[in-house]
């Protein structure tokens, strides 16, 4: 009884406050979910979904800037598949892509084992190797072009006065073919390792040091311990980041339209460049849609294998 | 006395007040006052390379728009490089600037997209002597102007002078050859000749169509379709350029963009380049800041010369500016009233002054003007119109030859040859190109 008489007792019956038709609609995980999601729906509908369709539309027909025009099917595709200079690209690309990610998973997997010790700074240490990836790439990639210039070149004038080259052998970073392929992946790589180091450096937090410790213990050296623990449980988080880095890579525009445009004699000719200068510079809107559409089946295999990848990998 | 009715005073203060304005006046009417619109016009320019002229526009001249005609100018300078992106997007959209300067053969790639403005121009033109025909060219289709030519820009060679006397050339070298062995012995000296053969707009089509057309070469035949760059001329122009290149002109051309031979001239690391006045008009305008090794401000050692003459004869290659009216402007008549104020005599002249010679008038009235007497070291560049030839010889500027020159079919014809490849594939591969481009 005297529980009972502790109980405070409500003279008045107090119903439950009445739940608009709102509020019960979104008390449903399914309504709940779809209206979440519907804000990032619409943006990518309008700014990645419609453009695709918009592209698609002009690749099948003969528009150029100011006139509406025809369905003609693939026959852009056809001269793009006999122009030597889409070629090229093609084959820019391709390298561009496969060298600089192979380059920029090297060093930012370095770059995130190193950084995953303990050392002093180590927090500030980790936001400044943010900073070329933060950097508006425009902006550094002007820069880069100063220490490129065959004139002014401060790489030349350390080389110069290190007394490894001479006034004559001045290099020509950007005039040289395959030199001007070299420059333009090294300043993807500069630009892109940040993004690898901080990804793997958070998949390395979340392997257990246990497991390092219990492998020390049953003798295994360094780089048995990396082969073995590190590397597999390390693989899901690379090959996502791989995987967006592919993606990055192959559109790349900014850096080879400031460096180079695309010289000297298109040997480095990339598909975003080359779009951008058929379809803005001589307005055939089709036919740079038509460059630019070339890169979806060849990324698709691209990501359709390295997300089989890394459902295998997951399910092992 | 007779009582005022409320209804009567107001009736007659309004009234009153209707002959001295405000709102009493506006009352008294009964009607909303229609206020005077005044028209804003919108004009998209590159950034110019004599940047005294662009403070002119935005600053004076807009004041005077204003004033004159009440319209309100809102002048807006971009790189010359975004200029088309700029066209693109606003034909696509249907909406933008009024008014955007097109450079080179730009106006034939959105003729359908232009307002027609041949009254403006036939009035210009006969007030002023007339067009050159290159700026006819490149603003007309048939006998319609889709444009208003704005000027001419032009190249010459800028040399040192001091230079080239100490080598035993006492004029510029007027043959290939004589430049040949100027180069050499000057590139000897770290100062070779200085020429861009890379992906840029202005420098590189400046000298490489030029070079093409003095041993006679040419892009198409005159029905601008059948493609005539496959030919004997053409090889020869594409094995002189090799030795050229590789005896005297400075290796680094195969990656400048159009300000980095500015900044090589000034720096005192090349003898000479074909460029406009900007490098005189900057070496005059900072005489302490760019000095010969002697200490002597280095304006006082640059002269200007024309190309050298090859066996086919002696070109260059102008850069027409011309202003398209977008059609899509709802201020075309506005634009009109624009165009023809500014490009009346008193008008333009102010800022023909502030260019200095960097450019020449569209009509041939300005070769009288007193720029030319002012410096005679620019006096050179009163020619350049009456001499000059446009991309796609011998057929029209079209969008044709707007699409070899963006993407650079020439410039790398000569490119992939002084990089290796021999003349017969260079210009077999560019015959290709040109096969494919003008559908032949």
């Amino acid at each position: 009884m005297s529980q009972v008489s502790t109980v405070a007792a409500s003279d008045v019956y107090t119903p439950a406050r009445p739940r608009g038709a709102i509020t019960r609609l979104l008390e449903d995980e399914r309504w709940l979910g779809l209206t979440l999601l519907t804000p990032t729906l619409v943006l990518l509908g309008l700014f990645t979904a419609y453009p695709f369709v918009k592209g698609i539309e002009l690749a099948v027909t003969d528009t150029r800037v100011g006139i509406p025009g025809h369905f003609v099917g693939i026959q852009n595709f056809v001269v793009l598949w006999h122009d030597d200079i889409f070629r090229m690209a093609v084959w820019n690309t391709c390298f561009y892509t496969v060298v600089a990610t192979t380059v920029k998973l090297g060093l930012g997997l370095w770059l995130a084992l190193l950084l995953n010790r303990s050392f002093r700074g180590k927090a500030l240490m980790r936001a400044a190797i943010l900073l070329p990836f933060i950097i508006p790439t425009v902006l550094s990639t002007f820069a880069w072009k100063w220490m490129f210039d065959p004139t002014f070149s401060v790489l030349n004038y350390v080389l110069l006065h290190l007394h490894l080259i001479t006034i004559a052998d001045r290099i020509n970073w950007l005039g040289v073919p395959w030199l001007a392929m070299a420059s333009v992946i090294v300043v993807n790589v500069w630009r892109g390792v940040p993004f690898f180091a901080i990804s793997l450096l958070a998949g390395l937090q979340t392997i257990s040091p246990e497991l390092h410790e219990a492998a020390a213990i049953d003798g295994a050296r360094a780089w048995q311990r990396f082969r073995h623990v590190t590397w597999p449980l390390l693989l899901p988080v690379t090959m996502v980041v791989m995987l967006f880095s592919v993606i990055q890579t192959f559109a790349d525009f900014q850096i080879v339209y400031v460096l180079t445009g695309g010289g000297p004699a298109n040997t480095t000719q990339l598909f975003a460049t080359y779009a951008y200068q058929i379809g803005i510079g001589t307005g055939l809107l089709s036919q740079g849609a038509a460059i630019s559409l070339a890169i979806f089946p060849i990324l698709l295999i691209v990501v359709i294998v390295q997300l089989v990848y890394i459902r295998k990998v997951e399910i092992a | 006395m007779n009582r005022l009715r409320r209804r009567d005073f107001v009736r007659l203060s309004g009234a009153a007040a209707a002959t001295a304005g405000g709102l009493g006046a506006i009352l008294a009417t009964g009607r909303a006052p229609a206020y005077a619109q005044q028209t804003t016009l919108h004009w998209v320019r590159w950034s110019d390379f004599v940047p005294a002229s662009d403070v002119l526009l935005k600053n004076q001249i807009t004041k005077e728009c204003q004033k004159a005609l009440g319209i309100n100018l809102q002048l807006e300078t971009i790189n010359a490089n975004d200029i088309q992106a700029r066209v693109t997007s606003a034909i696509q959209s249907g909406n933008g600037p009024d008014i955007i300067l097109g450079l080179n053969n730009w106006p034939q790639l959105y003729t359908a997209s232009l307002a027609d403005m041949t009254d403006v121009a036939e009035e210009i033109g006969e007030q002023q002597g007339g067009y050159y025909p290159i700026s006819k060219q490149v603003g007309m289709v048939g006998n319609k102007w889709i444009g208003v030519p704005w000027c001419i820009g032009g190249g010459l060679v800028a040399y040192r002078k001091s230079w080239f006397e100490a080598i035993g050339y006492n004029t510029f070298p007027d043959t290939w050859e004589k430049l040949q062995d100027a180069g050499k012995k000057l590139k000897a000296k770290g100062t070779p000749v200085g020429q861009a053969l890379s992906h840029s707009f202005g420098d590189p089509p400046g000298f490489w169509y030029p070079w093409l057309w003095s041993f006679g070469g040419k892009e198409v035949e005159a029905d601008g379709k059948t493609v005539a760059l496959n030919s004997k001329e053409t090889l020869e122009s594409i094995k002189t350029a090799v030795p050229f290149w590789n005896d005297a002109c400075d290796p680094g051309g195969l990656s400048w963009d159009d300000s980095s031979n500015n900044r090589a001239f000034l720096s005192g690391t090349i003898a000479c380049t074909n460029n406009g006045a900007s490098i005189y008009i900057e070496a005059k305008r900072k005489p302490d800041t760019y000095q010969t090794d002697d200490g002597k401000p280095m304006y006082l050692d640059i002269r200007h010369a024309a190309l050298p003459k090859g066996p086919g004869g002696q070109y260059n290659l102008p850069g027409p500016f011309t202003d398209m009216v977008m059609g899509y402007s709802k201020n075309q008549d506005a634009a009109k009233t624009f165009l023809k104020w500014i490009h009346s005599k008193p008008v333009f002249e102010e800022w023909f002054t502030s260019q200095q010679g960097y450019t020449d008038g569209a009509t041939k009235y300005w070769e009288g003007d007193k720029v030319w007497s002012a410096d005679p070291v620019l006096a050179p560049f009163k020619n350049v119109p009456a001499q000059g030839r446009l991309t796609g010889f011998a057929g029209p500027p079209d969008r044709a030859a707007a699409e070899v020159q963006t993407k650079y079919i020439i410039i790398d014809m000569y490119a992939k040859a002084v990089q290796g490849a021999t003349a017969e594939d260079a210009l077999n591969w560019a015959t290709g190109e040109l096969k494919s481009i003008y559908g032949a």
